[in-house]
């Protein structure tokens, strides 16, 4: 609090979080206006329709896919994952920046997170759905992914527990539990709000019902308060664990280029990093549309940038120690696999993953970019770009090329697997685009507890 | 037993101090049954009203169930019910156990924090007679409201109203259950 009231409005790195003049009322009439009154622009109904046939899209090559079995993918023996795994691991780190944002930054009493915090949970809801639906897909017979789950069968046995693909079952399904739970909990104030601002009954009743009653008494907000505060406590762990375990499927593998201690808490940078970029890729045009420039601030985007600087600066250490480590081990086949990813049959990715994840987010030392939008927006695709070939260089150049020549081979997506994917990158913008309509995208009742009049004088 | 048909006497202030100052004086004049509501939570208030400190024990208990299942669930069903030889590995290969453990603690205790806090806190209810006051609809804006409940032994009408009318609010209602 002392650092805010030391704001100056020259220094743009301590840019206020609120911009001033607003009161309770108007924040919330805001924020609520754009779900109760606003009509829908027909740019909003020309993005949302992309999104949707691009869902639609997504489900002829599901549909398909079910038909014919996973053939019609670029996968092969000796690369068995492709696609579906590197956009499982690109889709989940990016939700990740979700959870940072609204668990990890309320424990380290971050105020600036409450005007972004709602969105980039909800970012992460939508990122795990198109991440859940890769292994499930990936499985062979995906009408028996459930066998994932221990359930009593008639054949009697249970889960390989010891294996890290049993682990991610876990991990996964108790991040997006949690993640959903955490996002509703949030909501329910701001349901109140909406049930009491609206003037149609339908959905008052709507919004009555998702608000369970709320009616802000001080011991239920008590109550709350403690239990909002213990879950981000919760979520903080959970969400550096299930990159790790999602790491472990490769790093427990004895597979050159898998097999390092590295790879969790790079894996974890990674993600945040990637999550940033698609926090910001999302929040440049929604504040601007929306008219939004006076709760998501300069201050927004220049914390953002400076978080993927430094998660940037962790990754390119961890390809760094990679490196390293390939020739300081000995070991022939790392070695080998460092000489691969430079000048073997995938250098050129390789080239583009470094210039994509190190060399241009370096331009966000210049503060000067640091404050506009449009560079960051294109600096954030760039990321974006750079983590989703990272992941692709890490799943294809090691299982192309291992232990022994004989069983080399190269992986070529096809256009079921490009089509899969575009497909789950419309289904995340159709579902933003969705929630922008119909759920306040920013919480209203953290931006109230961020006003100067919040605070009880005595 | 018989519902009295008011539910309490609700006063309406302008700002979060003054709703905090009101729930002071209030309990200072010896009311105990009172309650406050705000758009957002006031850091205090719940303390000054007397609130109960429910919620980490339910929390705590979630959790340790949690990773108890996880545990027990993964030991009798690779080493007791159906023993399987992976790798020469034993079966009960704790160290293999502990990130699903890991998992399913946080995932009950998350469980546990947000339906323990509704369970507790009595929702969800749709209906509640504080609802009756056309003007708390500003609850969820920004108005504070500060109920004094008919069941407070020194609840009496007129001298619970002329007492709210003391602390100077905007408005005071008569609240009908």
């Amino acid at each position: 609090m002392d650092e805010q009231s030391k704001v100056s409005t020259v220094d743009v790195d301590r840019a206020p979080v609120i911009e001033p003049g607003y009161t309770f009322g108007t924040v919330t009439e805001k924020i609520s206006a754009i779900v109760l009154t606003r009509p829908a622009s027909n740019g909003w109904f020309v993005g949302f329709g992309i999104g949707f046939m691009l869902t639609m899209m997504l489900l002829y090559a599901i549909g398909y896919l079910f038909l014919k079995g996973i053939g019609i993918w670029g996968v092969t023996i000796p690369i068995g994952w492709g696609f579906a795994i590197i956009n499982f691991v690109w889709w989940i780190g990016i939700g990740h920046a979700g959870t940072l944002i609204s668990a990890i930054l309320l424990l380290l009493r971050q105020s600036w997170r409450n005007s972004i915090n709602r969105f980039a949970e909800a970012m992460t809801l939508f990122a795990v759905a198109c991440a859940g639906i890769f292994p499930a897909i990936h499985v062979g017979r995906p009408w028996l992914a459930y066998w994932l789950f221990p359930y009593p069968s008639t054949m009697g046995v249970w889960p390989q527990f010891r294996s890290p693909l049993m682990w991610d079952v876990f991990a996964v399904s108790t991040y997006a539990t949690i993640s959903a739970l955490f996002w509703f909990m949030g909501l329910i104030p701001d349901f109140a709000t909406l049930r009491d601002r609206s003037n149609k009954p339908a959905l008052r009743i709507v919004y009555g019902m998702l608000s369970m009653g709320w009616r802000g008494s001080a011991r239920h907000w008590h109550r709350y308060e403690t239990a909002y505060l213990l879950l981000a406590g919760l979520a903080t762990p959970l969400v550096l664990s299930v990159h790790t375990v999602v790491s472990f499927d490769f790093a427990v593998g004895i597979v050159p280029g898998w097999h390092t201690t590295i790879f969790p808490p790079y894996f974890v940078a990674g993600a945040i990093y990637s999550g940033f970029a698609m926090v910001l890729m999302l929040a440049i045009p929604i504040r601007k549309i929306y008219g939004l420039e006076d709760f998501i601030t300069e201050r927004h985007l220049q914390n953002s940038a400076k978080v993927m600087l430094a998660t940037g600066l962790i990754v390119a250490y961890g390809y760094g120690i990679e490196a390293f480590m390939g020739w300081y081990s000995g070991d022939r086949y790392d070695a080998f696999t460092i000489w691969n990813r430079l000048h073997g049959p995938y250098a050129v990715p390789y080239y583009l993953l470094l210039i994509c994840n190190i060399f241009v987010p370096q331009v966000l030392w210049i503060r000067k970019l640091r404050a506009s939008p449009v560079a960051l927006f294109l600096v954030s695709g760039v990321i974006l770009v750079g983590m989703w070939l990272e992941r692709f260089i890490i799943v294809s150049v090691s299982l192309s090329r291992d232990f022994l020549t004989s069983s080399w081979g190269m992986y070529y997506p096809t256009r079921w697997d490009l089509m899969t994917y575009i497909g789950t990158i419309g289904m995340f913008l159709a579902a933003i685009f969705l929630f922008v309509r119909i759920l306040p995208m920013i919480s209203i009742f953290e931006m109230r507890t961020l006003l100067p009049e919040a605070e009880v004088k005595e | 037993m018989k519902r009295d048909p008011i539910y309490g006497m609700m006063a309406e202030f302008d700002s979060a101090t003054a709703l905090f100052d009101a729930a002071r004086s209030t309990r200072q004049a010896g009311y105990s049954k009172i309650d406050a509501y705000s758009p957002f939570p006031i850091e205090g208030l719940a303390e000054e009203i007397g609130a109960p400190h429910d919620v980490p024990l339910v929390v705590l208990i979630g959790g340790i169930v949690g990773g108890l299942t996880g545990y027990l669930m993964q030991y009798w069903m690779s080493a007791v019910d159906y023993p399987l030889n992976v790798g020469g590995k034993p079966a009960h290969s704790w160290p293999a156990f502990i990130v699903i453990t890991f998992e399913m603690t946080i995932l009950f205790a998350g469980i546990s924090a947000v339906f323990g806090m509704l369970a507790l806190n009595g929702l969800p209810m749709p209906y509640h007679p504080v609802f009756n006051v056309p003007r708390f609809a500003l609850a969820s804006k920004d108005r504070f409201f500060l109920i004094v409940f008919s069941s407070d032994p020194k609840y009496d009408a007129a001298g619970t109203r002329v007492f709210l009318q003391g602390l100077q609010p905007r408005s005071i209602s008569e609240v009908p259950s």
